[in-house]
């Protein structure tokens, strides 16, 4: 293994920091990727749903005898016919703080929202699915619709869950330290109500499933695009009452997920109860304007927050009141405490706090129901943290900057007042860097030139490995966190390696094969990753909270730590010397260390493990295989960043544009670079999207305003700019490689540093907008009405 | 309703003989009836791209057209640029420049690339920028897709300096 360049293409062992070639690039390029909707079986019948056209109503009729009679319609299904078992996602907590509620998988007797489904139709083909749905007839008596946190709260507010009363599903004082009132009594106080719009994790790839039941094996196969694949298995199982074993779940190639496919949606549940009915494979595929206005949403919050500062700019308290809205039901497993638990434990976020009472509360409406979406709650309280410090900076008459460089962590490991255990991180120094590349590149000095030019930013961390210990203090009934992989390697020195995680982007074929083969010490090409298949993989959590490669990596990676020592057993047995004489040689073989020519590749090794099982050792057992779990410790890792924004408003239309993008990650140890970099430049646009155009609005009587693209605003490559990032590496301690995750620190900077960037020019008009999305009316109000007064006064 | 036609396609050089009802776009029909399922559906009502193909050399949203329409036409997918073992340049411009992450709307990015560098062999990167804006992608944030076109454009037309490698 000569080696011209060491790090680059990961020759010579090193494997870790490489950026290599995705391996999963061949067949996605070419169109051979196997995504749901290309899975197609012998018999298949096609599946739709029928769903609400009111927001809140009483269902008077449902009568499907017209769609059972469309040429084509095979059957139709209402919750009646189907009698599955509720989803019912639960919180260990006592009923003053937490009110549970089912959902059913169709909706019985009442609908909750625009696109619940109500029945099922299933047909030859989806052109006569449509023709079915349309001739189902459904009559509601309409109720009034819980749209907004004023009409959920108040007295005499319609109930969206009868068993709910007050609409508030969740009500929880996580925090309420000594010393807050007293700070804000003599402190420089800031105060300020922050929103946030409902958005939808927009996966290109919609929803879908492709149910099949299998006679002889008497087991259902459900193969659909989830982040979750053993949580389905077990939902599907309990929901139609038949044991796990009969349930297979298999994840092909995912076309995005970003959280919206880590929980359990109820429409693969049903198509899985037609299959199982019908003996006939069924699909289901989701179409756009079904993922829009019915798939699981996110992030519509507001913040009530007030924060008290000393003369010289040390935070001293923090106090928030916080609202999600959290739709109409509450998610699996995740329940609606998803975003307010998150909000309420992780809000002080970067920066040192001596006091803190948060208030988080959960409230149901007549919207689509919400799951986590990449970030969940951090863009939302980094853009309170980060608008508070520019806010005081101004106020104190200090550099954003320098405000946040006194309050920042900078001793770790720091236990927060929140009593999160914060591992060590580089805080302060990719703040410094962030603003050392706008200074060095000349934007402050043109910002000062051009008063229609601002600079922002927003200094966050993120916790990536969430284990179970993290995950607990939660109270979810279902606590995820450890992941378990299993590794076989075979008589050609190639080596399978299981993991519960899911790639749907984020490559992990590439960066697990990477872990694998430095450990290990065998080339990248011997190293093959399966995932996604309940029947293969023995358990797992799947792929959400950045812990793909923290936890699913460190399982991984201590799988082929024990395989490489059953070699090593083996090698010392086969060479006559102690297994402390012997060593993986990084080149597919183990040496005896003080005789290095003495050697034995993998293949040998295995051909005696398998062929000739009588020469082993007595303490090896026959075949090459190991397994191993891995959950981390404590309160997990954190990843951190600094985004530093430069925008520019056009003060003829309010439209904001990003000149320049800088991002300062520090995930701890790359594996690969070029992927990380995609982590955050993808996550970034999503971050960039919910700061400046997407948003699901309802109408009063509960109609959402996006139904097509037409009127949901995803960015198009107008609209996002080049992004550069830098890497900092704090090697993480709780992990076998040194990472942390990398999956949502783009979309969680970019609101607050984008926010903040539109504040700083918006200074001189002495309004500041404390929303997102911005719109551009907003910013041109502002500036017309600073401008008319400038000119008014002759300034 | 199901009074269907025979139709003859030619997709990728090669002619299908396909019985379809008039209202079948020529999306499902390439998915499902000629089985070239790298062509993806991503909203069916032509905002996404990622139903992209080349229509007589044009890119196209093959969800906006009715198979019946594409009679006597020559339609490339996907699968027509190269193969895992042998993607063509502009594909292996993509795998280099990290222009994918789920791969969903890959095959539409590329045609639309593969339509565009025809017609327009050496863009300037805004030019590209504004082009590529007519496709959505939710993962990359566009900026490695502009590169892996850049690069391809540069390496197609010669200028050496900032090609492949
Ligand atoms: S599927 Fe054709 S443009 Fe979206
Ligand atoms: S790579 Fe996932 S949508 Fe573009």
């Amino acid at each position: 293994m000569a080696s011209e360049e060491p790090r680059f293409d990961g020759r010579g062992g090193k494997w870790i920091g490489a950026s290599v070639r995705r391996r999963e690039d061949p067949r996605l390029v070419t169109g051979r990727g196997r995504f749901v909707d290309d899975i197609h079986l012998h018999g298949m019948l096609h599946a739709g749903f029928v769903r609400a056209t009111v927001a809140h109503g009483k269902i008077t009729e449902l009568d499907l005898s017209a769609a059972r009679e469309v040429d084509g319609v095979v059957a139709a299904y209402s919750a009646e016919d189907l009698q599955l078992g509720d989803m019912v996602a639960l919180l260990d907590r006592p009923p003053e703080e937490f009110t549970p509620t089912t959902m059913p998988i169709l909706a019985r007797g009442k609908v909750r929202f625009v696109g619940e489904p109500i029945a099922l139709v299933i047909a030859k083909d989806p052109y006569a699915v449509e023709d079915g749905i349309e001739a189902a007839q459904v009559g509601y008596e309409v109720l009034d619709a819980v749209v907004s946190e004023e009409t959920a709260l108040a007295e005499d507010a319609p109930l969206v869950h009868e068993d709910a009363p007050s609409n508030v599903l969740l009500d929880v004082t996580s925090f309420d330290t000594p010393g807050v009132d007293e700070a804000f009594a003599d402190g420089c106080v800031i105060e300020l109500v922050t929103r946030s719009g409902r958005q939808n994790a927009l996966p290109l790839e919609t929803r879908g499933a492709v149910a099949s039941w299998d006679d002889r094996d008497e087991q259902l196969l459900v193969q659909t695009c989830s982040q979750v694949p053993h949580q389905v298995r077990t939902v599907l199982a309990r929901s139609l009452r038949i044991p796990e074993r009969s349930v297979r779940v298999v994840v092909p190639d995912m076309g995005g997920g970003f959280g919206q496919k880590c929980v359990v949606g109820r429409e693969e549940i049903a198509v899985a109860a037609a299959a199982k009915l019908l003996r006939r494979p069924v699909k289901w595929i989701e179409d756009r304007s079904e993922a829009l206005a019915s798939g699981f949403l996110a992030r519509e919050q507001r913040y009530r927050t007030r924060a008290a500062f000393t003369e010289d700019g040390q935070l001293t308290a923090l106090e928030s009141d916080i609202v999600c809205d959290m739709g109409a039901y509450s998610c699996y497993p995740f329940t609606v405490g998803i975003e307010p638990l998150m909000a309420a434990a992780e809000m002080p976020s970067v920066y040192r706090v001596p006091a803190y009472r948060v208030r988080a509360r959960a409230i149901t409406s007549n919207k689509a129901p919400t799951a986590p979406y990449r970030g969940v709650s951090r863009p939302q309280y980094v853009m309170v943290m980060e608008r508070i410090m520019d806010l005081a900076a101004r106020r104190l008459g200090l550099d954003p900057v320098e405000i946040r460089r006194r309050n920042v962590i900078t001793e770790f490991p720091y236990t927060g007042i929140n009593k999160v255990t914060y591992d060590p991180g580089s805080y302060l120094e990719s703040l410094e860097l962030g603003e050392k590349i706008l200074r060095d590149e000349g934007w402050y000095d043109l910002r000062g030139k051009n008063p229609h030019i601002g600079i922002g930013y927003s200094c966050f961390s993120e916790r990536t490995g969430y284990g179970s210990e993290a995950f607990a203090k939660r109270k979810m009934t279902v606590v995820p966190g450890f992941d378990v992989s299993e590794i076989r390697m075979d008589l050609t020195g190639s080596v399978v390696v299981t993991s519960g995680t899911i790639n749907h982007g984020q490559s992990h074929e590439t960066t697990f094969a990477q872990i694998v083969a430095e450990r290990l010490g065998v080339d990248l090409a011997k190293v093959k990753l399966r995932q996604g298949d309940t029947e293969r993989i023995s358990y797992g959590w799947g792929t959400f909270a950045s812990r793909s490669v923290t936890i699913g990596g460190s399982a991984v990676a201590t799988a082929a730590t024990r395989l490489g020592e059953q070699l090593c057993v083996i090698a010392a047995h086969l060479l006559d010397t102690r297994v402390e004489n012997v060593g993986l040689d990084g080149d597919g073989g183990v040496i005896q260390l003080d005789d290095p020519d003495r050697r034995l590749s993998f293949e040998e090794i295995a051909d005696v493990a398998y062929l000739r099982s009588h020469l082993l050792p007595k303490e090896a057992e026959p075949t090459l295989t190991a397994t191993a779990a891995f959950d981390v410790p404590g309160d997990g890792t954190f990843s951190n960043a600094t985004h530093a924004v430069v925008v520019e408003a056009d003060p003829g239309t309010g439209q904001v544009k990003i000149l320049r993008y800088a991002c300062v990650e520090d995930c701890g140890v790359v594996i690969n670079p070029k992927v990380v970099d995609g982590q955050a430049r993808g996550g970034i646009a999503q971050g960039i999207a919910g700061a400046l155009f997407e948003e699901v609005t309802y109408a009063e009587n509960g109609e959402p305003s996006a139904a097509s693209f037409i009127d949901y605003l995803v960015p198009t490559a107008a609209e996002i700019p080049d992004i550069t990032v830098d890497h900092l590496e704090t090697p993480c301690a709780f992990t076998e490689s040194g990472a942390k995750g990398a999956g949502e620190g783009g979309t969680i900077g970019a609101p607050a540093a984008v926010l903040n960037a539109v504040n700083d020019l918006l200074w001189r008009t002495g309004v500041q907008l404390e929303q997102t999305p911005i719109h551009p009316e907003a910013v041109l109000a502002a500036l017309t009405a600073a401008d008319r007064e400038k000119a008014g006064t002759g300034a | 309703m199901t009074d269907k036609q025979l139709i003859v396609l030619t997709v990728n050089g090669e002619e299908h003989e396909l019985l379809v009802e008039p209202r079948w776009t020529l999306l499902d029909v390439l998915r499902h009836n000629v089985g070239l399922t790298g062509t993806h559906v991503g909203c069916e009502h032509g905002v996404c791209g990622a139903c992209t193909i080349l229509v007589d050399g044009e890119p196209v949203r093959a969800c906006l057209m009715y198979a019946v329409q594409a009679e006597g036409c020559a339609i490339r997918t996907v699968e027509d640029l190269g193969t895992p073992e042998e993607p063509n340049d502009l594909q292996q411009a993509f795998s280099e420049h990290h222009g994918l992450q789920c791969g969903f709307c890959t095959p539409g990015f590329l045609m639309l690339a593969e339509g565009f560098l025809a017609q327009e062999p050496s863009p300037t990167r805004e030019e590209i920028r504004e082009t590529v804006s007519s496709n959505l992608c939710r993962c990359t944030g566009y900026q490695t897709i502009v590169d892996a076109i850049e690069a391809t454009a540069a390496k197609r037309t010669g200028r050496k300096e900032d090609a492949v490698r």
